[in-house]
């Protein structure tokens, strides 16, 4: 405001006294500014305040089952209602090993797509085409799992396998039988889902690469891919590190569509064939119908831990990408 | 030669799969509207939207209860979440260079990443416990909660859009910096602002998540607004999981209820976003 009046108010065209004088006017904020500014900061400081209640709630709430269980809530595997045992381990395990077979179907596929609508696609496909991708991220949760159970679980169970098992029967990955439900079709669901977040922030990040990056890697010499490869992605790479810390932190936390097709089981499996649990599932099962205090109690106590790690991720993410993209609202926004 | 040469085809071939990977990218988009519509389309008719859901055995029998339900649960969730949200954008653009909008922005952004289940258990402990009872009041304010942190990031991003020379031509003109913030700039950003909300509310309204414990579902067409209320995305889950093929067929007629809704919602506000970026 300052240098704006400054420019405004010439001291030698206008009399002294009156320069003053509008100064003055100018500093004093009206009434109005303070309300104004004190309520917008008081609905901005809402955010920090429903953070730390939502940690607040899920700690207290948690409290019984920590003194009870301690650090084995973490370790163990039992998970019994009945006895007032809980053990989150196959919980915790499920919810990391749907997000990884996530994150290597849908990182590649993501950053190839980045790439192609940023470097390679023709001018006039650009915009229909990140359009497209976005709209992935705009079917509800709960319509990809319809999808899952009645298209994408019949599928990968009665065609694909029937291809891949010759193949991959014999691997620890995939061994055992496949009824359908399982980690692998929660993993690519999961894909799907990620898919356009981690893309739409990638792409973003390769928009901010500086065009004479690129143009200094084609004058040496390089072919368009080269450039890409050698100048473009390693200049941007720790904004797509944060898009797919980003995309990580979204399969954690993704409830619905996982609930319908990993198949609820307590039990850890190294087998991608093999029926599991997440956390968030368990959460959406459970809760409601929690037979005891207890079991609630243990509920909370793994929403905490979801809540911890999905908070760590994010804030990783955030700082990654606003390295790139200072301060800017790229990836917060809803895609 | 002989190099370059293998070094520009590795270059084509590297080219051909990113458009490989792009088709591929958007396959399931257009996997999940074609199952949607080829089986749901059948199932949709006039009872589809005005009845409620009948007993098992009956045949027949509709969404209405949960179509309402959703516009209820939406609406409620507007009224909480838009106002704290645009303000909280406003607040970024305007005086959010320092300390506080720094920690607010990071915030919004940890809090748009809390999976939306733990939104519900925390809506539970603050909205349902308390009261003794699920509600819709709970289930709208699980939903508002998620709509604060996105309209706030997408508001700031449009507000800051205006060029500064109308801001500085309103503080010119004498006006204080209140009305020149609510005045000019944000009614200059109010179509911005209103398709990123357009946006934030299509995602919530396909939320089921953080209504399983707040607005819970309902089997009958209820408007009370301190009792359980059904919702579109909470009757498909129920309908997809339930043992019966008539369930099936009314959860994927509900789906493609679902998607219209939301697709119609983002794809209009995508396009006026799209116009304005263009001509700023």
């Amino acid at each position: 405001m300052t240098d704006l009046s400054a420019a405004i108010l010439e001291p030698e065209l206008t009399p002294r006294s009156t320069a003053e004088a509008r100064w003055r006017a100018l500093r004093t904020v009206s009434r109005g500014d303070v309300v104004f500014r004190a309520v917008l900061t008081v609905l901005a400081l809402l955010l920090p305040f429903l953070l730390l209640m939502i940690a607040v709630e899920l700690v207290s709430n948690a409290m019984p089952a920590v003194s009870k269980f301690g650090f084995g809530f973490l370790t163990h595997s039992t998970w019994d209602p009945v006895r007032g045992e809980f053990g989150a381990l196959p919980l915790i395990f499920g919810t990391l090993y749907s997000s990884v077979v996530a994150l290597v179907i849908a990182v590649p596929l993501a950053l190839a797509c980045a790439i192609f609508l940023t470097e390679f696609a023709p001018r006039w496909l650009r915009a229909p085409v990140a359009t497209l991708i976005e709209l992935l991220a705009a079917v509800p949760s709960v319509i990809y799992g319809l999808w899952g159970i009645f298209v994408l679980i019949p599928l990968l169970r009665d065609h694909l396998w029937k291809v891949a098992r010759p193949v991959l029967g014999h691997l620890p990955l995939f061994s055992g039988v496949f009824y359908g439900p399982s980690y692998l079709a929660a993993g690519v669901i999961l894909s799907v889902m990620i898919l356009p977040y981690i893309a739409a922030v990638s792409r973003e990040v390769l928009l901010a690469v500086p065009a004479d990056q690129r143009e200094a890697g084609l004058a040496l010499g390089a072919t368009r891919w080269e450039t890409v490869w050698g100048v473009v992605l390693p200049y941007g790479r720790a904004g797509i590190i944060g898009a797919v810390i980003l995309g990580l932190g979204r399969a954690l936390g993704e409830t619905m569509a996982v609930t319908m097709v990993i198949g609820n089981r307590h039990e850890v499996a190294a087998s991608l064939l093999q029926p599991g649990y997440t956390i968030a599932a368990a959460i959406a099962n459970e809760f409601a119908e929690a037979v005891s205090d207890m079991h609630l109690s243990a509920l909370f106590l793994a929403g905490a831990v979801l809540f911890l790690i999905t908070v760590v991720v994010n804030a990783l993410a955030r700082v990654l990408v606003w390295r790139v993209a200072r301060g800017s609202a790229v990836g917060s926004t809803a895609v | 030669m002989h190099g370059n040469l293998f070094r520009r085809a590795f270059g084509s071939a590297m080219t051909g799969l990113t458009y490989a990977a792009a088709v591929l990218a958007i396959l399931p988009l257009a996997a999940v509207l074609a199952m949607l519509i080829v089986k749901g389309a059948g199932s949709i008719n006039w009872d589809f939207f005005v009845k409620s859901a009948v007993p098992l055995g009956e045949s027949g029998g509709g969404f209405a209860h949960a179509i309402v339900g959703t516009l209820i649960v939406v609406s409620l969730a507007c009224a909480v979440g838009l106002p704290i949200g645009i303000g909280t954008g406003v607040f970024l653009a305007e005086f959010g260079s320092g300390r506080t909008g720094f920690v607010v922005r990071f915030v919004a952004d940890v809090l748009n990443g809390v999976p939306s289940i733990v939104i519900g258990i925390f809506a539970w402990t603050w909205l349902v416990k308390p009261m003794g009872h699920f509600s819709a009041l709970a289930g709208g304010c699980a939903l508002g909660m998620i709509l604060v942190p996105i309209t706030a990031r997408t508001t700031e991003e449009m507000v800051r859009l205006v060029p500064n020379s109308l801001r500085e031509a309103a503080l010119a003109l004498g006006y204080p910096r209140w009305r020149a913030a609510l005045q000019v700039v944000v009614r200059t950003a109010a179509g911005g602002i209103l398709t990123g909300c357009l946006v934030a509310v299509a995602r919530v309204a396909g939320e089921t998540a953080p209504l399983l414990f707040t607005a819970l579902g309902n089997e009958f067409f209820s408007t009370r607004l301190t009792g359980p209320m059904a919702a579109l995305p909470l009757q498909v889950y129920v309908y997809a999981l339930g043992p019966y093929e008539e369930w099936h067929r009314q959860a994927w007629a509900g789906a493609l209820v679902l998607i219209m809704l939301v697709l119609a919602i983002s794809l209009i506000a995508r396009a006026v976003v799209r116009a304005k970026r263009q001509r700023a």
